[in-house]
Formats: structure tokens, sequence, C-alpha cells
């Protein structure tokens, strides 16, 4: 494995590692607000306890995902010194302004988890939607860093000293759009990933109160969010479309420039030879859905210089990964939807369970899909035209033994946190058939007495 | 040196300031972490519940302070960072790890308890296999490590070895950090952590055995941090001149060392006396004491020889940001953070009104 190779992987290894629980952290507080205003307004103890619950689970989640943050922005230098040379003064506000808001939610998650018997109840709730929102906060911040990279103004290298202009850098075109984009996948993320959760408990026991509750937030938080997703998916891949001709180009593999271009449904695309074996082609297709016009020229791969093509194959099939699992997405988010409206249970039929169940994972590996097309297809810049990456890596030897050690020490994680996770629903099974079995006793008696 | 500080003397004068701010706080996190694994005698339950209780609500914003000397180093000093992660990047991976392991054990043990607990108050059988000593040790261990490495990395930073020539670390990546002086701040920094953690940890409880025992411990320690600091004066002198004639050959650098010492000494004394409250104030003193002198050594060095505050200066458009951010940071966050320690520190900030 090549230096430049384990550099890479070792990134890819640990942004996939901490979007998951930064997805979570951003997510999982509007879960744990909601539960707890429910709380609130209709006084039904078992909102308290739902809320108490989530709130064990992301106190564990939210310390993975800021020590996997932190080693992030450590990395940056170890992997990528000569990167952050050159960026860090021109991205180095949002990243300031990231840490202002990571430090709010370090505070106020601190507040709300410890804080229950100490604050207001007012006061308790107020401090998770800071929580809630200074999560989203973070996400805009660094998604601000992420859209630079793949859009750079405001910067102009140049003979000497570049000329920088932080603000345009911070405002780059794909910003907004990229983050409304991540913030929804991290809602759905939370919300699927919690459904899964329940549903897992629901198929044992379908009466169960708690998990009931848990089930109709989390599926009504991604179901909204599922249903928003192919809008701000449109209006990322047209602006893709404007800014990165060869990653549009790569997620779609689309070779050959012309009008009337086709759209590919899955496939294989082959870089050598320029084909794609097995897709379903839609004629007019990526035409229509980029400039809603079926004559619009769609640049293709073979007017982007070969060695500025991003790995087509790779691209394009996280994309069409991404996409399927959101269509998917997209229909149980209608169903549950349908169902949470109208008033029904979600936990009838059964096999909707287990549609849930399938659905919390499944939403994880499009988030990470997604991030394959986004950095993945950047390459091989890591400053778009401007920064190959790799005259970005450190010329420090060896970097294999600190990817293998970080891939053992994740997966160390990764097992450790579902274990925990899991032990954690059984402990609340527990409290919970208590509070049943005490709730079934009185009327008994009563009913005896009568 | 330049008369009056111009906006890259004042962003680095905030990181130091920040990393005060880790020390005083985190520092003493980590040194909960040195006190966990050396909990004994017959109130080693005890103690550990009052480590983890003193922790758990302010670690990770305690934490944030790191990120906010990261990020200000690689946004307003960009060579600094990428010549000293080049550098630097073994003991830094293993902080990395350290830091990792630190924050995900205490959490994990936090949570494996509380089921514990749980278990036991539903009348559940006996304590199951669960993650249990592992995680102690995991949590121990790194809280001894992750201290070590930070003073390993600040103190090579002190010495001439790393080296920087057209764009190239010219040290190698071994050998500068792989020296006595180094690794005497290295220990240093882990005899300073966990001596403000037991001086700390004396008013997170009210029972005097308690007390007495996190005071023996300070003293330990104390000593600890008095005899490394000699060693680290006398190997400084050698391994890195420069910023040891700075700090001991001027009058402004001798008053920061004769302060320190003095309220070393009286910390010392006070936390011998049990008079908790100034000794906890004699001890922060000799932190900022050790990281002024510590800075103002440095000056204008960055990288001792090799990256200096002006050379490695971002853009004044970059700077002025920063500083802007951070003020307003500062308006929002001054007040949260200070909101954080009064619900949870109340008693111990202000022992006389609990």
């Amino acid at each position: 494995m090549s230096d430049l190779l384990a550099a890479r992987s070792q990134m890819a290894l640990s942004l996939a590692f901490h979007i998951v629980f930064a997805a979570i952290g951003i997510g999982l507080p509007v879960l744990m607000v909601l539960a707890e205003a429910a709380w609130l307004r209709t006084g039904k103890d078992v909102y308290r306890r739902l809320t108490r619950a989530w709130s064990k689970g992301l106190a564990l989640l939210f310390a993975v995902g800021a020590v996997s943050g932190t080693v992030l922005s450590f990395e940056l230098g170890l992997l990528w010194p000569r990167f952050m040379e050159v960026a860090g003064p021109v991205i180095g506000m949002p990243f300031s302004l990231e840490g202002l808001a990571f430090f709010t939610e370090a505070i106020f998650l601190g507040i709300y988890l410890y804080g229950w018997d100490r604050i207001s109840r007012g006061a308790h709730l107020a401090a998770g939607i800071v929580v809630a929102l200074s999560g989203a906060a973070s996400a805009l911040f660094v998604l601000s860093v992420n859209g630079w990279m793949n859009s750079p103004t405001g910067f102009l290298p140049g003979e000497g000293a570049p000329v920088i202009d932080p603000v345009a850098a911070m405002t780059n075109p794909f910003w907004i759009a990229n983050t409304i984009h991540m913030v929804l996948a991290a809602y759905i993320v939370t919300g699927f990933g919690a459904a899964a959760l329940h549903a897992l408990k629901l198929l044992k026991d379908p009466k169960s109160e708690l998990h009931r509750a848990a089930l109709r937030l989390a599926v009504g938080l991604g179901a909204l969010t599922a249903l928003l997703q192919p809008l701000s998916g449109d209006i990322t891949a047209r602006m893709v479309a404007q800014e990165q001709p060869a990653k549009l180009a790569a997620m779609e593999a689309h070779f050959e420039t012309g009008p009337c271009a086709p759209l590919n449904l899955g496939g294989l695309p082959n870089e050598e030879t320029g084909e794609v074996r097995w897709a379903l082609q839609v004629p007019c297709g990526l035409s229509l859905l980029v400039a809603k016009d079926p004559d619009a020229v769609i640049t293709g791969l073979n007017d982007i210089p070969r060695d500025e093509w991003p790995p087509v194959a790779p691209v394009h099939i996280a994309f069409q990964v991404m996409v399927g699992i959101g269509m998917l997405l997209v229909a149980l988010g209608l169903w549950g939807g349908w169902r949470i409206v109208r008033g029904e249970p979600l936990v009838e039929p059964r096999w909707m369970l287990w549609a849930f169940l399938a659905a919390g994972p499944l939403a994880v590996v499009a988030m990470q899909a997604g991030w394959v097309v986004t950095e993945v297809g950047r390459q091989p810049w890591i400053i778009y035209g401007h920064m190959r990456t790799a005259d970005a890596v450190t010329p420090m030897p060896g970097l294999v033994v600190p990817f293998t050690l970080f891939t053992l020490l994740y997966l160390f994680l990764t097992v450790v946190v579902v274990l925990l996770m899991l032990r954690l629903a059984r402990s609340v099974d527990a409290r919970e058939a208590r509070i049943q079995a005490e709730a079934e006793r009185p009327s008994e008696t009563g009913a005896t007495s009568s | 040196m330049a008369g009056a500080p111009g906006l890259p003397e004042i962003v680095a004068g905030v990181i130091l300031l920040a990393l005060m701010v880790y020390v005083l706080l985190a520092g003493a996190d980590f040194g909960g972490g040195v006190w966990d694994l050396f909990a004994g005698g017959p109130r080693r339950k005890r103690q550990r519940d009052v480590i983890a209780h003193a922790i758990g609500p302010v670690w990770e914003a305690n934490h944030v302070w790191m990120i906010v000397a990261v990020v200000l180093l690689f946004t307003a000093f960009p060579r600094a960072f990428s010549v000293i992660m080049t550098a630097l990047h073994v003991p830094v991976t293993v902080m990395l790890v350290g830091i990792v392991l630190r924050g995900s054990s205490f959490v994990v043990r936090k949570l494996d308890e509380e089921i514990e607990e749980e278990r036991v108050s539903l009348g559940g059988p006996g304590p199951e296999s669960g993650p249990g000593p592992g995680w102690q040790i995991t949590f121990a261990v790194s809280s001894l490590v992750t201290p070590v490495m930070l003073g390993v990395i600040l103190g090579t930073l002190s010495t001439p070895a790393i080296g920087y020539e057209d764009g190239v670390v010219t040290g190698g990546f071994l050998r500068p950090w792989l020296q006595p002086f180094p690794w005497t701040v290295g220990f240093l920094t882990l005899a300073l952590f966990a001596w403000l953690a037991a001086i700390y940890l004396t008013l997170e409880t009210r029972d005097p055995e308690l007390r007495d025992d996190f005071r023996r411990r300070g003293l330990g320690s104390g000593a600890a941090v008095g005899l490394l600091g000699g060693l680290a004066a006398v190997l400084g002198r050698g391994a890195a001149p420069e910023v040891s004639g700075h700090l001991l050959g001027t009058l402004a650098g001798q008053a920061m060392v004769v302060v320190g010492l003095l309220s070393w000494i009286g910390a010392m004394v006070l936390l011998a006396r049990r008079h908790w409250v100034l000794a906890r104030l004699a001890a922060g003193s000799t932190t900022l004491a050790l990281l002024a002198g510590w800075g103002f050594g440095m000056y204008p060095w960055l990288v001792a020889g090799a990256v200096s505050i002006p050379e490695a200066a971002a853009p004044d458009v970059t700077l002025r940001l920063v500083l802007a951010i951070l003020a307003a940071g500062t308006f929002l966050l001054v007040p949260a953070f200070a909101y954080l320690y009064w619900v949870f520190k109340k008693q111990v900030l202000f022992p006389g009104r609990g």
C-alpha cells in the first residue's frame, strides 16, 4: 500500500466513522427535544422515560463523535500538511465558527444530561433545543469547508502568496445546498436508525408503550426529512453540473458530451472503453434532470483531461446506491407518514417493522455513499482545480501503520458502541416490564373490590 | 523584539491563553483519570465516585479548548501547524489515540455502571459480564498517556531539533522527540495534571477522610511537579538554550519563574495545612506562571529555531476575522461556560455558601 493510498484510506475511514456519530449528534437531540416537549405538554410519563433513554444513548454517541472529530482536526495536518498550509487561512473562519458551535453543543449537552434535577423543566428543555440547534450549526460550518474544497472561491494562487478572501471562501456556491442535504441526511439517519432499534424491540413486544411512542417520533422525523431530501438532492446535483462537470459525468457514467444525454440507471462503467454495461438507459434523461431541457448539452468525460477524471465506477455506483436507497426511504416515509397522519399504529402489519429494521442500516449506507460521491468524485483534487491530493500528502513514511491502528481502534469502538446500545435497550425494557406489571396490579385489585 | 504587539502576536497570545485554560480545566480531568488508576485503600470506590462525579458534566466542554487552540493554530499560523503535524506525527497520533480511548472509555464505563445499577435496583441477578474492569484500565491508562504525549510535543517544540528549510522538515520523524528533555516535560505535564486534579478534588467532597486522601496525593504529585520542573530547567539549558536563555536571562522571565516557584511553595504549604480554596488558587497560579513563562521563553518562535510568529502568520484579513470571531465567541460562550460551572460546581467554587 502506497503512503498516499494509506493516507487517503485513513482519512476516508476517519470520516466514515465520525460522520455516523456526527449525524446522530445532530439528529438525536431533535428527537429528544420532541419527546421531552411531548412529556411537558401531555404529562404522559412514557415520554419522560423515552427522553431519558434517548439521552443516555446520546451521552455515549456524542462523546464518540466529539473525540473522533478531534482526531479529524489533527488528521488534516497529520496527513495533508501541505493542504492545510494553503487552506488554513482561507477556510479557518468556518472552522473557528464550527469550534464555537461545538463548544456551545458540548456545554449545553453537559447541562442537559446532568442537569435533570438541578434546573427547571423549561430551562432543561431550552438546553436541549440549544444542543439541537448548535449541532445543525456545526454542520453548516463544516459543510462550508467541504464546499470550498469543491468550489474554491476567494482563493487566487499566483506567484508568491495567494490572494485570499475568507468571506468569499466561506460563502462558496456549494455551502448552503450541501448543508441542507447533509442536515436532512442526519435527520433521516437518526430517524430511521432509531426506528430500526425500536422496531427490533417491537418485533418481540408489539405492545410496549415506550417503543411505540419512540417509533412514532422516529418515523415521523425520518419520513418528513426523507420526503424533502430528493428536492435538496436535485438542487445539489444541478450545482455539481455547474461547478464540477467531471464529478457529474462520473456520477452519471456519462462519457460522451452531447445533447439529449441519457440517464444511466445502475450499470457498471468501464473507464477504458467508455461503455456502461447493464445500465437501464432513459433517453435524454440526464439533460432533462440537469437542465429541464431534453436538448441541453451535458459535458461528458471525453471533454475532461484523462488525468483529471475521478474514479468513475466507484462514484457512479455510490451515486446509484444513494439515490436507490433514498427512493426506498421516500416510499417508506410516505407509508409511515400516512399512517401517522391518520393516527393509525405503525406496528401493523408486522412486516412493516421488518422494513423499518432494514431502513436504519440502509440510511447509514446511503449517507456514506453520498460522501463517497462528494469526496471520491472530487479526486484527483484536494482543492478543486488548484491542488492535487497527491501533492498534499505528508512526507512521513510508513503511513500504513497509523492507518492500521485507527482501523483497529474504530472497529473496536463500533463493536463496543453497538453492544452497549443493545444492552441499554435491554435495560430500558427491564424497567418498562416492571412499570407495566405495576400498572396492571392495581387495576386488578380495583376490579375485585368493586 | 518588536515594539507593540501586532495582530499575529495577539492571536499567538490567544492560543497560549486557550492552552492555559485547557491545562487548568481539561488537565485536571486527565489528572482525575490518574487518581482513578491509583485509587486505593479502604475508600477506593468512593474516591472513584468523586472523580467520576467531578469530571462527568464538564469534560467535553473542557476538551474543546484544545480544539480552539488547534483551529487557531492552523488558521493563523498554517506553516507552524503543517511543520508540527509533519515532524511530530508519531507523538500526535499516540496522543489522539489516548484522547479517543479516554473519552469513549469514560462514557462507556459510566453507561455500563448505570445499566448495572438499574438492573440491581430491579432485583436482577449479580453483576453480569459487562465491559467492567477493562474499561477502568483503559480510562486510567489513556488518562496517563495523553498528558505525557502533550508534554512531549510542547517540549520538542521548545528545542531546535525539528528544523525547517525550504518547505521541508529536516530533523527527521523520530529523533527530535526521542530526547530526554521532551520526555521530562512530558512527565512534568502528567505530574502537573495529577497535582491540579488532586487539589481540585479536595473540594469536590465534604468527607474529611476523602479530602485527606486527595491531600496526600496532592502533596506527592506536587513534589513530583517540583522535581520534574527542576529537572526540566536543568536539562532545558542544554536542550532548549534559546527558550531557557530568554526565560532565565531577562527580568520579565525571571519574574515569572519567581512567581511560579513562590506559588508552588505556597500551594504545597496551604495544602499541607488544609486551606483547600487557597491551595487551589496557588496551584492555578503556579500553572499559569509555568505556561506564561514557557510562552515568553518561546517568543518569537512557534517551533524553536524553525518557524516564527511573523513568518508563519496568515494574511491580516484572516487574522482580523479570527479575532472578530473570537470576540463574538467570548461574548456568547463565556456566559454559557459560566452557567455550566454555576449549575454543577456552585458548591465547589463557592464552598462557603453551600
